[in-house]
């Protein structure tokens, strides 16, 4: 039987370079939950770390494109908080300058979702438990914590799959990322990742789970200081949803 | 003259991040405060709702300003205070050391004050011939050791005990021990004493004013705030025109919020009031009482996009919760005002330009934003000043055009992609453990490993993927990108770019 309801995804430019094993987790978790998945390829980046940075009109030619691209959907999903913020939060003022295109924003703000938010809230999936499922704990990033107040929804999901969460002290402090803020000031940078793991591994869980590949990918580049296994929301219950 | 530049804030926060006690003190004393703030104001009935009318206060008063200032004026004057307007630092001096020349004092005792800071007071009084006592236990210690303050509420946030120790000894001229807190604290209080005691003027800032009765509030914890404004015949209180409510019931909901906020107490321990000079029948209190009204271009700000910057009462949440202050300390900086507040403030006071690194001295993780009690947006104003940096050419044209030709490639998503599989090819020796290796001298992100680009993109995963939904048997999998071996435009993977970055960032450091 053919399904009916369809969604876009984004997968973000660093997941479509760095850690493309997210985007192929949120699809197959996206399927699970009853969907097609369509990817319009020629998504490259949401603009954000050019907003970030204050070269605003290139920002601003990205989110149109990205605006042009995906407007057509009825749903946008992505597995990154941060971008997600991105398009819901700044799109519309960041356009304001074009008549018209702040509407067009808007529009597709109101249809774009954070990967959890997407499953809990909208396709009302979550999985079942699963045997063998590992003590994890938790890294509220911040733009998907602050900007759009999601948190309880990738819990919610990991604790459905079987997970035990163990939280670490202030699960919502920085991990130091910040986009071009880790390359411009990086020994700050630097110390705030390290103090993240180290509260993530005084925690004793056996995954850091984080549903940012932006924070995923700054806490990679201390790996090797850390027991802990660092993995994006999606892969991990792709895995334990097999 | 460049006072912060990028290198600047990186050498002193590597310093900060390296210094162990520095560190641990930071850590110590922003989580007290941090967890006293979440006690105090889970204890008040609705706080969100009085956050949202104090905020709604702070911004009706800025926008009404003038009429406020003229009002304060009109009924401080009626109480018999002498009120002086400051358009600047140097004219905020002159006026203090001016009243200080008058009454023939040789001796000030200073109660903590920001502002003053900002003026650098201390050092024209100096100059002037005047000796200023700071008796904020902590702004002493700093004062001792001719440093800057470390943290807006806790100045000293930064010293040891033994350092404390060595200190007071040095003042007092005899040993005391770093073991003996009660000795250390007794000693300073009776040094101190003797300084309220001979001074001839006493020297303060405001918490806030309240135009209704045209007085104004100090708040300290010590007690010598209540000193410095009663011991002393002349008293001279220099305030920023922005720290003014109407009324006082406003004046209640900010000492509340503020007391909460920033130390975690329901109430500092001695709030001040200052309603003019002594009365005649008065037992204490200074016979003339001064109000200096301190712009320093505050007033430039009114109207413009950063107003809600002078909702600030200067409480310190924001640093306390700021992990990159807490890493990179208050020194950093480069100012009186460090953390958030001074990372926007500070350049919109004294100059983006000489201030470049602080809008930048920011992850955007919006702590700040969440635990102001005015709730001022400073994320915003942070991104607003970069993009200010952008459009007066302050961030330096080699980065610039590396920013730039990112997004145009960006745009054009076969040439990025061509490009990206390019950089799959030429990282490869470089590849180790998941990530970039690289030399330190040559990696952007110091101690950190880079990334690698996976193996394969999304994109060259997506068909087999589409293809997987179609006809979920497996598919066979292509090892490589067979795309790799048709691209011939070598040299402009990723990899170059990242050392280009770094090498004109290297060029672009020495030159400044």
């Amino acid at each position: 039987m053919a399904s009916a309801k369809r969604v876009a995804i984004m997968v973000t430019c660093m997941v479509d370079q760095v850690m493309p094993e997210v985007g192929v987790a949120a699809v197959k978790l996206l399927r699970r939950a009853g969907y097609t998945v369509e990817f319009p390829v020629d998504q490259t980046c949401c603009g954000q770390p050019f907003f970030n940075s204050g070269f605003r009109a290139q920002a601003a030619d990205l989110a149109r494109r990205t605006v042009r691209l995906f407007e057509r959907y009825d749903a946008v999903v992505l597995p990154g908080g941060s971008c997600a913020a991105m398009i819901r939060k700044e799109y519309p003022h960041l356009l304001e300058r074009w008549p018209g295109e702040t509407a067009r924003a808007e529009a597709l703000a109101a249809r774009t979702y954070e990967l959890s938010e997407f499953l809990v809230h909208v396709a009302g999936w979550l999985p079942t438990p699963a045997p063998n499922a590992p003590r994890v704990t938790y890294h509220d990033s911040c733009h998907m914590n602050r900007m759009l107040g999601l948190g309880a929804e990738s819990r919610q999901l990991l604790r459905a799959a079987g997970c035990e969460i163990i939280e670490m002290h202030e699960s919502d402090r920085c991990c130091g990322f910040g986009g071009l803020f880790s390359i411009r000031i990086p020994e700050v940078s630097n110390a705030m990742t390290q103090e993240k793991l180290r509260r993530a591994d005084a925690t004793g869980a056996q995954v850091l789970v984080s549903a940012d590949p932006g924070c995923l990918m700054q806490m990679r580049g201390f790996a090797r200081q850390t027991g802990v296994r660092l993995a994006h929301l999606a892969v991990l219950l792709e895995e334990l949803t097999r | 003259m460049n006072e912060v530049s990028f290198h600047n804030f990186r050498v002193s926060a590597a310093q900060a991040i390296a210094n162990a006690h520095l560190q641990s003190a930071i850590d110590g004393a922003t989580l007290k405060f941090r967890n006293g703030r979440r006690a105090m104001l889970a204890d008040l009935p609705d706080v969100e709702a009085m956050r949202d009318h104090f905020k709604a206060m702070r911004s009706a008063t800025l926008a009404h300003l003038t009429d406020y200032l003229e009002q304060f004026e009109c009924n401080a004057r009626a109480a018999g205070a002498q009120v002086h307007w400051a358009r600047d630092a140097a004219e905020a001096q002159q006026i203090v050391i001016g009243i200080a020349r008058q009454h023939g004092a040789q001796l000030a005792v200073k109660a903590k004050s920001m502002t003053t800071e900002e003026i650098h007071l201390n050092a024209a009084l100096a100059e002037a011939g005047i000796t200023s006592v700071e008796t904020d236990l902590g702004e002493w210690i700093v004062q001792l050791a001719a440093e800057a303050p470390a943290h807006i509420v806790v100045p000293a946030l930064h010293k040891t005990r033994q350092q404390v120790a060595e200190l007071f000894s040095r003042e007092v001229g005899k040993p005391l021990s770093a073991d003996d807190i009660p000795t250390l604290t007794a000693e300073a209080r009776r040094a101190l004493r003797e300084k309220f005691l001979a001074a001839q003027i006493g020297i303060s800032g405001a918490n806030l004013g309240v135009a209704e009765t045209g007085s104004i509030v100090l708040v300290t914890n010590e007690g010598n705030g209540r000193m410095v404004s009663s011991v002393p015949p002349v008293h001279v209180a220099v305030m920023g025109i922005e720290k003014l409510c109407p009324t006082w019931d406003d004046a209640a909901v900010w000492l509340e919020l503020l007391a909460r906020s920033s130390t975690g107490q329901p109430l500092s321990v001695y709030t001040t009031v200052l309603t003019g000079p002594a009365r005649p029948d008065d037992p204490d209190g200074p016979r003339e009482l001064h109000i200096v009204l301190y712009d320093g271009g505050r007033s430039r700000l009114i109207g413009t996009s950063y107003e809600e910057v002078l909702q600030c009462i200067r409480c310190g949440a924001c640093l306390n919760h700021c992990p990159v202050y807490q890493e990179a300390g208050g020194h950093a900086y480069g100012h009186a005002y460090s953390g958030p507040i001074g990372a926007v403030l500070v350049p919109l006071l004294l100059g983006l330009e000489q201030y470049e690194a602080l809008p930048h001295a920011s992850s955007l993780c919006g702590a700040c934003l969440e635990v102001c009690p005015a709730r001022i947006d400073l994320p915003r104003m942070l991104l607003d000043l970069r993009a200010e940096e952008v459009t007066h050419g302050i961030i330096a044209p080699p980065e610039q055009a590396i920013e730039k030709s990112a997004a145009w490639l960006l745009r054009h998503r076969r040439l990025f992609n061509l490009l990206t599989d390019l950089g799959r090819v030429f990282q490869r020796p470089l590849v180790r453990h998941g990530g970039l290796w690289l030399p330190r001298r040559l990696n952007p992100a110091q101690e950190r490993q880079l990334p690698s680009l996976a193996p394969r993109s999304f994109h060259d995963l997506w068909e087999e993927l589409a293809a997987e939904e179609a006809a979920p048997a497996p598919v066979a999998r292509r090892r490589l990108p067979s795309r790799r071996t048709t691209v011939t435009l070598a040299g402009l993977s990723l990899l170059p770019l990242a050392l280009l970055w770094r090498l004109l960032r290297r060029k672009g450091g020495k030159r400044r």
